[in-house]
Order: C-alpha cells, then sequence, then structure tokens
C-alpha cells in the first residue's frame, strides 16, 4: 500500500494530456447515481406504504384489495415492458446509427407509455368519483402518492422522449446526444422496474399484510 | 384541490399581505436594519468599485470548482454568523426568564422574547446551523479540495456543480426572508409532527422551513452525485483506491450518505407538503395518518446526516495531524474502513432518537446496541490520530491546535453520545438539554474542523497565510467559550432542564444560566478575533510558498500557490498514498513538467445561477401559496434545461503556450532546465 518505491531512470511524473476523460462513461455513472437516490424516495414511499396498508389505516375507507385488479395491473405491466422493448429496439438502432429506426423506437415507447397512463390515471379518476379519492385516509393518500410519483416519472420520461427525438433530427448522433440517450434508457427501464414492484407489491400483494 | 387556508389568500399575492411584514417587532426592525446596512455597504462598494460586471463574470457565472467551493464557505460562515446570533437570543432569554419573578419585556411575560418568538428563534437556530452553515462550510471545502487531492482538472459536471450551489443558496436566502416576511417555523428543526400539520399550524412557518430544506437538499444530493463521480473517474493516472487521500476518502463517504440519505428526507417532506397543501393524511392525527411514520423517516435521514458532518471532520483531523507530525496518517485503511463503517451503521441506528416513543424492548434493545456499536470504527479513528502524533515532529500551528481539540471534544461528544445510547440513561435526560449538550459537542468537532482547514489550505486558495497570532487568539478564546456553554448545560441537563424552554421555573438553575451567557460572551471575542484575522492577514498578504506549511503531503501542494485555474499544468503521475512526500524522498518535489499541451476547460455561464434564483422565487411563490408565480419558474426552469440542452458550447481550449507562459510567471525557481538533467526522463509520457 504505502510502500516505498524509489523513484528510477524510467520514472514518469506528468502525464500530459491525462485529463481528456471519456465524457459519456461518467454521464452515465452519474445518473446511474441519480437513479440510486430516485429510487431512495421510492422506498421511503413503499415503506410508508407497508406501514399504512392497514385497516386503521384505512381510516373506515377501501384498501387496495378492496378495489385493485390484478389482471388489469397485468394488462399495464405488459404495456409497461413493451415500452421499455421498444426503446431497447431503439438502442440497437443507434448502434446501427439508424436515426429512422431510434425515433421509431422512441415513438412507440411514447405512445405505449401514454396508454398507460391513461389506463392508471383513469382509474385514479375513478376512485376519486367514487369519493375514495386521496383526502379520504392515509392508506389512500400513500395508495395516490406511490401511483402518481410512478406516472410522474413517466411524464418526464415522455418529455425527455420528445426533446431527444428533435435533438436526434437535429444534431443526429453527437456525443451530447448519445451520451443522453443512453441515460434515458436507464431511466426508462428503472421506471419500469419501479412499476413491477408497484405491481407485485401493491397489486399482487395488496391484500396481504 | 387545494386545502382551505385561515386568513385572506388573492390570486396575485397568495396569502402575501402587508400583515407579513413584522414591522411592529422592534427586535426585528432592528435586525432589519443591520441587515440593510450590511447589504447597503456590500452592494454599494460592489457599484462603487465598478466590480459589478467581475462579480457576475467571475463569480456569479463560474464553474471552477474552487470559486464555488469558495462562494459555498462564504454563505456557511454568513450562515453561521446569523445562527450564532440566535443562539446568543436564546441563551440571554434564558438568563433573564427564570422563576416567577423574573422581568419581562418587550410584550413578553418573562424575558423579552414570547414563547412562539422563542419556538421560531431555535427551529432557526438548528435548521440554519446543521443545513445552512455546517454543511455548505463542508461542502466547500470538499469541492475546493478533493479535485486537487486526485490530481483533477475540475469535478466532474462543473456546471452542475454550479446548480447545486445556487440551489442551496435559495434554501438560504428563503431561511433569511422569513425574518422579514412573515414567520419562520415554531416547530423545531427536525419538525414535530403532527405540529407541524396545517390544523395546528397555519402559519407560513413551516412552509418555510420545509421550502428550504427541500431545495437545498436537492443541492446537496446533486453535489454527492458530483463528488463520486469526480472519485471514481477522474483520479490522476497511478492513483489506485489505495493512494487516494484519506480527505478525499471521507468525502466519498460523506457522498454515499448524501447520495443514499438526502432522498429519504426529501420524501419525507414532500409527504409533508402534500399534507399540507392539499390535505392528504401521511402524517396527521386522525383519518388515518401515523406521525411516528414522519419521525422514522426524518431520523431515517437524519442519523445519517449527522454523520455526513463530521464523516468530512474526520478527514480534515487526519489530514491536519499528520501534516503538522510530519508523519504518514496511521493505519490508513482502518481509517478508511472506519469511514465506511460509520457511515453503514449510521443507516441503522436512527431510532436511538425517539427511545421513548414506546417501541418495545426488541427494538431498543436492537438500535441501543447498534448505536453502540458506532463507538468501535469512531475509537478507532481517534486512536489512530493519537497514534499518528506519537513520536512524530509535532508543530503546534493553528490548524494543529484546531485538530487536536476536535479529538478532545469528539471523545466528550462521542462518550456522553454512549452514555445516551443506553436507552435507560436516554429514559431520564431524553429532551434535555443534556442531549444538546452531546451534539453540540460534535457540531463542534466539525466547527473546529473547518476552522482548522481554513486556515490550513488557506494559503493554497489565496496564496498567503492567515495571521497566526489573532488565529491563536481566535482559537483559545473560541475554546473557552465553548467550555463556558457547554459544560453546565451538561450539568444542567441532568439537573432536569428539559430543552427548548423560554422559561425556566427552577431558581436554581440560574448560576449555569449565567456562567453559559459569559460563555457567549467569549464567543462573541472570538468572532471579533476571526474577523481580525481575515482583515489583518488580507491587508499584510505575505505570499505563501507552493508548500505553505513545508510538511505538506498530498497533491494539492504540489500545485502552483494560489492554485491556477486550471489546477495542475499537467497531470500528474502519483506513486504514493502521499505523493509529495514521495516526490521530497526522492529529491523531486521542484520537478516541473517539460512539456504541456492544450487543456479543454468548460465555460462559465450564468444559466446556474439563473435556475438557482428561479428556485427561489418557485419555493417563495408556494411558502404564500401565490401558485401563478410557482407554475412560472417552475415552466422557466424546465424551459431553461431543455434549452440548454441544444447549446452546442463545448467549453475552450487553453493553448499550449498560455499555459506555459502562466507558469512561467507563477513559478517561483526556474528549475526546469536543471531538472532535466537530474530526471532522464523528466515528466514525459513517452514511457506510456
Ligand atoms: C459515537 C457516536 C454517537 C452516539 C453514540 C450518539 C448517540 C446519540 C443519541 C442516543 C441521541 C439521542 C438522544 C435523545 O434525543 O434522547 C443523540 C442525539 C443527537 N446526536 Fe448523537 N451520537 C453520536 C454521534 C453524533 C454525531 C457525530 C453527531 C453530529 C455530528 C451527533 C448529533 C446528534 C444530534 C444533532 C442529536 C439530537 C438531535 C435532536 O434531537 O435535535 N451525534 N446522539
Ligand atoms: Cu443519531
Amino acid at each position: 500500500m504505502a510502500s516505498f518505491t524509489k523513484a528510477g531512470a524510467d520514472t514518469v511524473l506528468w502525464n500530459p494530456g491525462a485529463d481528456a476523460h471519456d465524457t459519456i462513461s461518467a454521464r452515465t455513472y452519474g445518473f446511474w447515481l441519480y437513479l440510486l437516490g430516485d429510487a431512495l424516495i421510492i422506498a421511503a414511499v413503499f415503506a410508508c406504504y407497508a406501514v399504512l396498508n392497514n385497516p386503521l389505516n384505512a381510516n373506515g375507507g377501501p384498501l387496495g384489495k378492496d378495489f385493485l385488479s390484478a389482471s388489469k395491473g397485468m394488462l399495464q405491466t405488459f404495456i409497461v415492458l413493451g415500452s421499455v422493448l421498444s426503446y431497447s429496439l431503439a438502442t440497437v438502432a443507434l448502434k446501427r446509427g439508424s436515426k429512422l429506426g431510434v425515433s421509431l423506437g422512441m415513438i412507440g415507447a411514447i405512445l405505449l407509455a401514454v396508454v398507460f397512463l391513461g389506463i392508471g390515471l383513469g382509474d385514479l379518476a375513478a376512485l376519486s368519483a367514487a369519493g375514495d379519492g386521496f383526502a379520504r385516509s392515509g392508506y389512500l393518500s400513500c395508495f395516490f402518492t406511490l401511483i402518481l410519483t410512478h406516472a410522474l416519472h413517466m411524464g418526464f420520461g415522455i418529455l425527455w422522449m420528445l426533446v431527444m427525438l428533435v435533438q436526434v433530427g437535429v444534431f443526429g448522433f453527437t456525443e451530447n446526444v448519445v451520451a443522453r440517450l443512453l441515460n434515458l434508457r436507464m431511466f426508462w427501464q428503472f421506471q419500469a422496474s419501479v412499476w413491477v414492484v408497484v405491481y407485485i407489491y401493491v397489486y399482487l400483494f395488496g391484500g396481504a399484510h | 384541490m387545494q386545502v382551505a387556508v385561515d386568513g385572506p389568500w388573492s390570486p396575485l399575492l397568495g396569502r402575501l399581505t402587508l400583515e407579513a411584514i413584522p414591522y411592529t417587532n422592534p427586535i426585528l426592525l432592528f435586525t432589519f436594519a443591520i441587515a440593510a446596512t450590511a447589504g447597503i455597504v456590500v452592494v454599494g462598494s460592489v457599484l462603487y468599485f465598478r466590480k459589478v460586471g467581475y462579480i457576475w463574470r467571475e463569480w456569479l457565472c463560474s464553474v471552477d470548482h474552487k470559486r464555488i467551493g469558495v462562494m459555498y464557505m462564504i454563505l456557511g460562515l454568513v450562515m453561521l454568523f446569523r445562527g450564532f446570533i440566535d443562539g446568543v437570543m436564546m441563551r440571554t432569554q434564558q438568563a433573564i426568564a427564570i422563576g416567577p419573578d423574573s422581568p419581562g419585556y418587550l410584550g413578553a411575560a418573562h424575558g423579552y422574547l414570547p414563547p412562539y418568538h422563542f419556538d421560531q428563534v431555535y427551529s432557526a437556530h438548528g435548521t440554519l446551523m446543521l443545513i445552512f452553515a455546517a454543511t455548505p462550510l463542508l461542502t466547500g471545502l470538499g469541492n475546493i479540495i478533493v479535485p486537487l487531492q486526485i490530481g483533477a482538472r475540475d469535478m466532474a459536471f462543473p456546471y452542475l456543480n454550479a446548480v447545486s450551489l445556487w440551489l442551496t443558496v435559495a434554501g438560504a436566502l428563503l431561511c433569511m426572508i422569513s425574518l422579514f416576511v412573515g414567520e419562520f417555523s415554531n416547530a423545531t428543526w427536525v419538525g414535530l409532527m403532527p405540529f407541524a400539520e396545517l390544523p395546528s399550524n397555519p402559519g407560513v412557518g413551516v412552509d418555510y422551513w420545509m421550502w428550504a430544506l427541500q431545495i437545498s437538499g436537492l443541492g446537496t444530493t446533486f453535489n454527492a452525485i458530483n463528488i463520486i463521480t469526480t472519485i471514481v473517474k477522474m483520479r490522476a493516472p497511478g492513483m489506485g483506491w489505495f493512494r487516494v487521500p484519506v480527505f478525499t476518502w471521507v468525502n466519498m463517504a460523506t457522498a454515499i450518505i448524501g447520495v443514499t440519505a438526502f432522498p429519504v428526507l426529501t420524501a419525507a417532506l414532500a409527504m409533508l407538503g402534500l399534507d399540507r397543501y392539499v390535505g392528504t393524511h401521511f402524517f396527521s392525527a386522525g383519518f388515518g395518518g401515523n406521525y411516528m411514520l414522519y419521525i422514522n423517516l426524518f431520523w431515517t435521514w437524519g442519523h445519517p446526516e449527522v454523520y455526513f458532518l463530521v464523516l468530512p471532520a474526520f478527514g480534515l483531523i487526519s489530514e491536519i495531524v499528520s501534516t503538522f507530525s510530519a508523519k504518514s496518517l496511521f493505519g490508513y485503511p482502518t481509517m478508511i474502513a472506519a469511514s465506511m463503517g460509520i457511515a453503514g451503521v449510521g443507516w441503522v441506528v436512527w431510532a436511538h432518537h425517539f427511545f421513548t416513543m414506546g417501541m418495545g424492548p426488541n427494538l431498543i434493545g436492537f438500535f441501543s446496541a447498534a448505536t453502540m456499536i458506532v463507538g468501535i470504527p469512531t475509537g478507532v479513528k481517534a486512536f489512530n490520530w493519537v497514534f499518528t502524533m506519537f513520536r512524530g515532529r509535532i508543530t503546534l500551528a493553528t490548524p494543529m491546535l484546531w485538530a487536536i481539540t476536535c479529538i478532545l471534544l469528539l471523545l466528550v461528544g462521542g462518550i456522553t453520545g454512549m452514555m445516551l445510547s443506553a436507552s435507560v440513561v436516554d429514559y431520564t435526560v431524553h429532551d434535555s438539554v443534556f442531549v444538546v449538550a452531546h451534539f453540540h459537542c460534535m457540531v463542534l468537532v466539525i466547527g473546529g474542523g473547518v476552522f482548522a482547514a481554513v486556515t490550513y489550505w488557506w494559503p493554497k486558495v489565496f496564496g498567503f497565510k492567515l495571521n497566526e497570532t489573532l488565529g491563536q487568539w481566535f482559537f483559545w478564546t473560541f475554546v473557552a467559550g465553548s467550555v463556558l456553554v457547554f459544560v453546565p448545560m451538561f450539568m444542567a441537563g441532568l439537573d432536569g432542564e428539559t430543552r427548548r424552554l423560554d422559561y425556566l421555573w427552577d431558581t436554581s438553575l440560574r448560576p449555569l444560566m449565567l456562567l453559559e451567557v459569559v460563555g457567549i460572551a467569549v464567543y462573541f471575542l472570538s468572532v471579533f478575533f476571526f474577523l481580525a484575522m481575515i482583515v489583518v492577514s488580507l491587508a499584510k498578504r505575505e505570499p505563501a510558498e507552493q508548500d505553505a506549511w513545508g510538511t505538506g503531503r498530498s497533491l494539492e501542494w504540489l500545485t502552483q500557490t494560489p492554485v491556477p485555474f486550471y489546477n495542475f499544468a499537467v497531470t500528474p503521475q502519483v506513486h504514493a498514498l502521499d505523493e509529495l512526500s514521495w516526490r521530497k524522498a526522492n529529491g523531486l518535489e521542484k520537478a516541473q513538467p517539460s512539456t504541456y499541451v492544450p487543456i479543454h476547460m468548460p465555460s462559465s455561464t450564468g444559466l446556474p445561477f439563473i435556475i438557482g434564483m428561479l428556485g427561489f422565487a418557485c419555493t417563495f411563490a408556494l411558502v404564500w401559496r401565490i401558485w401563478w408565480l410557482a407554475g412560472a419558474s417552475l415552466l422557466a426552469i424546465i424551459l431553461l434545461v431543455i434549452i440548454r440542452s441544444f447549446d452546442k458550447n463545448e467549453g475552450y481550449v487553453l493553448p499550449a503556450e498560455t499555459i506555459a507562459a502562466a507558469e512561467r510567471n507563477l513559478s517561483t525557481v526556474s528549475v526546469i532546465a536543471e531538472q532535466s538533467k537530474v530526471l532522464p526522463v523528466g515528466g514525459h509520457a513517452e514511457a506510456h
């Protein structure tokens, strides 16, 4: 470790040009760290969900097991995964350098995401209309927050893809654009993983606590 | 969806009315007069000396990690002063308001602060000191030193670095403006629940506190991401993990806490915000809410946060002890393991902040034991410092005095912490000022570490040393003040003084309270000596050498003093943990590169500053429920981020000749010619 090596004739003291770092790898690494932090926000909401998923906290209102449909959730899961698949096809096209392929992949991802959001938000709206909105109970507050936190991530991803559609068209595959496309891929997969956990934890285990 | 709030509301100004400005309160008027004068002096002198352009271009738009670090530290010092004044108010209030016969002034029954105002003072004190003084001071140091210690050109993301700074500034501004527009939280720095919920706390105070924490927390998280990426990706060639200086290592540990713990706070505050703004029931009393949930989430962040603060201080002590003992750090690998251990165990001890909640013997047992385990790595550190000093050639320069004091304070703070971790003891002293004294010992370790570090690295950043004599006066008065304030506080705590009291019924506490006031007066002296130290040193400006203390060990002392904006003209090759010591041992400390290559630098930009100020506007608008302004500034931020992503500015290139010329002017000795004789391949990359 701290072993002492004597300087010799071939000792190199300076490295001209060594500061040229691989910016794409730094950016994807940094973004990965951001996702780590984001995952902890979501973990905190899940922790709350675990605590509040309890008849005491339903305040006389419904718990998830009373209104959630596992098969509808399954449909949503397939849509999210389909959206991720579509984006993955975009990254395959990125390897080939095909602007058209990347754009089509992203458009597919956006469309599926919009369908997903339509179903999810529609469910929340129906719940509110039936008098079980987020202000009904501690449990429903947390349920709405969990679903909407995920939806917010999706919305943000959609906005990001729209911007990238323009940038791919305008700039082509410059270093900046490629770094962003790679980060967006991580983000999109992250968002889908969150949904899968929501599905398992809320929809499938919803009744048990 | 918005919940109804008390009082008037208008679409244009939200809840903001003229009544929000407390012009009838003499204390706040006085504060305002001082703040306004200070503001006028600063702005006036900037205008008078025609420095507006300079400040804007060279500072507000800067993405240079050193400048950003210096701005962080200025922010931290200003907030430290404001927090100190809050402390003075609490001490004087408690010294007056003892016993039923104690006098009352300015409308207070006892003392001069009515309970509601007193509550705001201590809530602001805690928030400011931890979040807006300690955190920026340490972040600033990390910003300045970490890239230098690893031989990097800048942080991995210079632009994000500036954004982090200005988000933190926005939070601080929010706290400051709450003095003069509206009020600050009276629900303590931790946010007592359900007291901080809207039904029991309908004013804007809690909102100020919440948004200030929220926006600065965002900045801190970004900064942590930046630090980790910098350390992982930008180390100079040859710097393997076991050659990374210890201060950089602790920054790594701290940043890991930053990325993982701060999001939990973000989530907890966001839920509180939802409760207060749209009427959810996360933490409500009733409606199926659970307020212990908040307390758990808060301390899930809160305890790692205290290690987030103290670990950098441990790193500073390590650097300084080893430099001023002229020895390499004893037990370097154990130091790293201890830092990581503390960061890790810090995650599973949070419930020791509320043993009294009634969690049952099993949980208490677990959290009690886990808390005690933290003492092991902490002890390892203390022993390592002592063994570093053992048989070293110790120079008692000011930084070393601070560092040794920190070790003693750590001992007192750590041992009282151990006492508190035993739940039986905690049941008797919980929420007494004994706890306050415990964590102030720890926080003083941070303060002392920062003062040590400022004295130590000042010459590296500014090119001249701070005045030693005044520095020592500052040190001794500060230490005397600390002893006078906190020893009586430990005693009062054991005697049963509950914390957060604006009125003390127990007159037997009077002598202790008076001692604490004497301590505060001595602190005032230390503030004077601090300012005198800065002023005198600025006036004298005796140029410092490249290796200002003569016993520097790590890379930052290898580059010019003051550090040029490009840090290292040529990236050094690293051969040992203490690279400079290694070069000294080989007689190479004067070796200069023989060739220069162009350097790619990021361009300055005003965007981070604008984003920060928009963030301030947005949160201020949210505090007062001015929806249009909040929406507009948020939208503006999003649009600016998108527009910037279309900007093709890739920075600029500094030509090799410019660097060579700059280096020639900077270096005191021209050793380049001689060096090539001594060193056959002096500084060429041919071997690569
Ligand atoms: C050996 C390490 C430590 C141990 C065993 C320890 C233990 C404890 C315990 C058990 C409490 C809860 C007391 C109560 O509220 O009844 C406490 C409070 C506190 N400690 Fe420590 N502590 C340690 C180190 C630190 C450090 C390094 C810091 C800060 C840099 C710190 C800051 C605090 C703060 C801020 C509080 C009280 C917060 C509040 O209630 O407002 N502690 N400590
Ligand atoms: Cu703790």
